[in-house]
């Protein structure tokens, strides 16, 4: 069982984050975006997406942070201490403010019939986990390191993130762990793995050569006959209704 | 210097009946799909009136096109990359679904399905976007014919604009038609607001596409474009814009909204600009000065000097000749009388339109004068003051003597062909006013009034421009890369790495190296090769048989 949550899993979720990622960009790069949906309702998704992404970023940020750099090296430059309240307060104030944001799109998303409409069932999965990854995480953050006082997840959940990346998988690590770590890691996992299918791809679509690219852009006609282009491979969607 | 070719457009707005055949059938042709119920890639507006989306040339509050900043560069006005990176989030200046109109449906069921009863069945509208019923408020054409009244046609941007006089006095005074579709800029800013980098602009003819695998759905070029002509299709999540119909004009084909203009009033052709000078016309620092610098961009086709370089950047001879005969040239470049739209965002459009002469025409009739004399109609330019204001609004930044000279060149043209075709004699005076000779008289009445279809497209084929490459290629030329990602043919080792040289290139390189050298090429060397074809018979040129010790040299 151990095995299998720490080790097997985590693997099949990258392998299934790449490989998703990668089937994607092949067959299927017309249905990279996010759907917005902005055209039907724009007073609510301006306060909540903005908050949401932002939050989201740090979040992130965050997780790099905890998970990444091992204690050693924060330890060089400030006290454990220190950490702990920047992972404290800053944590609880980005997760805070993402899950404002979520609750505030999730409520718009069921209040605008438009918005509803275009609501698929893979988009609902996703909110669901989601928002029990940003919950549970908020969780951790709030119960287990400011409630009961400080779990030091650096001795055990990151050593055990960083042994899968090292191919050094350390599932006795994640044993001790409390449950809501286990849970909030599960969770997090399983966003991961359902990532490239959802409509979370769009966060791979950062357009980072932008600020470097000149305003104008020229390209040459494709292909050698007019208006036509040779057949994909794999196959098309013909009709996205 | 470097010279481009573009289609372009103009259209003659003296003879646009308001019919919307044009909006109708492009519709059919291209928006008639879920998710871009609303989108008219051409839509016709009367004005005055507030135009689709709403007041869409309010760029105070929509922030399309561009600014320049405190140096002297063009920004987008909705800001440059550092703050679209910032605010990638939200895009609160997207129009939304109720600045279009909410597109709708009838339930025409209800017409045969109704149970029995006193009253007839109705069939009542539904929303396309939510499936609820709905009240139709307002739609691409609301304000047709100034339909809803004064009130409606008052709070077009345009008009308030002008001076509070002209506001009120307006109504009586003038109406037309005004067809738009996307005006393929030469700087367009849909394009710079585009994160994602989807949109581009082709290098053969200038039409600017939306790469639909490359769209990321991120909006910001709905804001970008001024004239709000590209649209985010709901459904998809992807931006979608006027095409050019290039599918047909590829072949030679004009758009489906020129072949089926009622009026005939669509011209296409192709203009050749100096690429180099796009961005500084675009940043002349006064608006009125736009126009005079975009018509400075067009380069003169006749010039053996513009045909020499054209033919060194690689524009076909087939589209030189092409723009030699481009109606959209005569009526930019030669006769002046074609004006852009809006010049003053910046996006240097490259749909022009001959202004109307009729709100003048007609008022000159409904108050008792001959419509036709040239005295009279020039004497109504320069007084009736509201109509040239209006037009030199909409189409040079607010400079009526642009559009008096515009108006005063069709009044004088209409003058003096009343004389011709009633038999009197011609009146080259009439025709020198303007600054013409008669035969540019004759010639200009000609291109407007009577030009038959293929004097009103001259639209050279892709193919064309193809087989003149192929020409030099000999053999097609595989993508290198592609858009698909798709591998080379020949990778960066392979025998034919990098694109195949020309055969003229190739039978040059040979024959110098037969004059020059008296050794042979070694095989693999391929500008060596020899092309049998051109072999006189005489001697074992270089490169027909193998070198002895390998190296040939
Ligand atoms: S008019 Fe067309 S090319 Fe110009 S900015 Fe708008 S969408 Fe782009
Ligand atoms: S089809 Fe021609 S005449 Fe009719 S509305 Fe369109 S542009 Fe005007």
């Amino acid at each position: 069982m151990s095995l299998l949550l720490w080790v097997a899993f985590p693997y099949v979720a990258l392998a299934s984050l790449v490989g998703g990622t990668v089937w994607r960009y092949r067959y299927d790069r017309f249905g990279w975006t996010t759907r917005s949906s902005e055209l039907y309702e724009k007073r609510l998704l301006r306060v909540a997406s903005p908050l949401f992404h932002y939050g989201l970023l740090f979040v992130i940020g965050g997780h790099a942070l905890g998970l990444l750099i091992p204690e050693q090296w924060t330890s060089l430059v400030g006290s454990e201490t220190t950490y702990h309240a920047v992972s404290l307060y800053a944590g609880t104030a980005a997760g805070l403010a993402a899950g404002a944001g979520l609750v505030l799109l999730v409520y718009r998303r069921r209040r605008t019939g438009p918005v509803f409409a275009a609501t698929t069932r893979n988009d609902k999965v996703m909110y669901l986990l989601l928002g029990g990854a940003l919950l549970l995480g908020i969780g951790v953050t709030t119960i287990e390191n400011g409630l009961l006082g400080g779990y030091d997840y650096r001795q055990t959940v990151s050593p055990w993130f960083r042994g899968i990346f090292l191919l050094d998988p350390r599932p006795e690590l994640m044993e001790g762990a409390p449950l809501l770590y286990r849970f909030h890691v599960v969770l997090g996992f399983a966003l991961i793995a359902l990532f490239p299918f959802t409509r979370l791809i769009h966060a791979f679509a950062v357009p980072v050569k932008y600020p470097f690219r000149p305003y104008i852009v020229y390209r040459r006609r494709t292909g050698t006959a007019p208006a036509t282009r040779a057949a994909r491979r794999g196959w098309e969607p013909v009709s996205r209704d | 210097m470097r010279v481009m070719a573009q289609l372009a457009m103009v259209m003659n707005l003296d003879k646009c009946i308001g019919c919307h055949t044009c909006s109708v059938t492009c519709k059919q042709t291209w928006t008639n799909r879920a998710g871009v119920e609303y989108v008219w890639f051409n839509n016709v507006e009367t004005r005055p009136g507030q135009g689709y989306p709403r007041r869409y040339e309010d760029q105070e509050q929509w922030r399309g096109g561009w600014t320049l900043d405190r140096k002297g560069r063009l920004k987008p006005r909705s800001g440059g990359r550092a703050r679209r990176m910032f605010t990638l989030f939200s895009n609160p200046l997207l129009p939304s679904i109720q600045d279009y109109y909410e597109p709708w449906t009838y339930d025409y069921a209800t017409l045969t399905s109704a149970p029995l009863g006193d009253d007839f069945p109705v069939a009542r509208p539904h929303s396309l976007i939510s499936g609820e019923p709905m009240k139709v408020e307002w739609s691409a054409n609301w304000d047709d014919d100034l339909g809803g009244g004064p009130d409606l046609a008052r709070r077009d941007p345009v008009v308030e604009r002008i001076s509070d006089a002209v506001r009120l006095d307006f109504e009586r005074a003038f109406m037309f038609y005004l067809p738009r579709i996307c005006e393929h800029c030469l700087n367009p800013t849909c394009m710079a607001a585009c994160p994602s980098g989807a949109i581009y602009k082709r290098e053969e003819d200038g039409i600017v596409l939306v790469d639909q695998d490359a769209c990321r759905g991120w909006r910001m070029c709905v804001t970008g474009c001024p004239y709000k002509k590209i649209y985010f299709n709901h459904r998809t999540g992807k931006a979608e814009k006027c095409t050019f119909c290039y599918p047909r004009v590829e072949v030679g084909l004009p758009t489906v909204c020129s072949e089926t203009c009622v009026g005939r009033l669509r011209y296409i052709g192709v203009l050749l600009y100096d690429q180099d000078r796009v961005t500084e016309a675009a940043s002349v620092e006064d608006d009125r000065d736009l126009y005079a610098a975009q018509l400075d961009v067009f380069l003169d086709p006749d010039d053996p000097a513009v045909r020499e370089r054209a033919r060194r950047d690689g524009v076909p001879d087939a589209w030189v000749e092409a723009a030699r005969r481009s109606p959209v040239h005569a009526l930019i470049s030669k006769y002046q009388v074609a004006l852009p739209l809006h010049p003053e965002y910046r996006t240097l459009p490259m749909v022009w339109y001959v202004p109307p002469l009729s709100p003048v025409v007609e008022a000159l009739r409904d108050s008792g004068h001959d419509g036709e004399d040239a005295g009279n109609l020039f004497g109504a330019i320069e007084t009736l003051r509201i109509p040239v204001e209006y037009l030199a609004e909409l189409f040079t930044a607010g400079d009526t003597e642009p559009v008096t000279a515009v108006l005063r060149r069709l009044a004088a043209m209409r003058s003096y062909m009343r004389d011709v075709t009633l038999g009197d004699p011609a009146d080259p005076g009439k025709a020198a006013a303007v600054g013409l000779t008669e035969t540019e008289m004759g010639e200009m009445y000609r291109l407007l009034a009577l030009a038959k279809y293929d004097e009103r497209y001259v639209i050279p084929t892709q193919a064309a421009a193809e087989a003149a490459a192929l020409e030099e290629t000999a053999c097609s030329v595989p993508g290198s890369g592609g858009l698909d990602g798709a591998a080379p043919v020949s990778g960066p080792f392979g025998e034919a790495s990098g694109p195949p040289p020309t055969p003229t290139a190739e039978n040059f390189h040979a024959l110098k190296d037969r004059q020059t050298s008296g050794a042979l090429t070694r095989p693999q060397d391929r500008r060596g090769r020899v092309n049998l074809l051109n072999w006189d018979g005489k001697g074992s040129p270089d490169g027909l048989f193998p070198g002895r010790d390998g190296d040939g040299r």
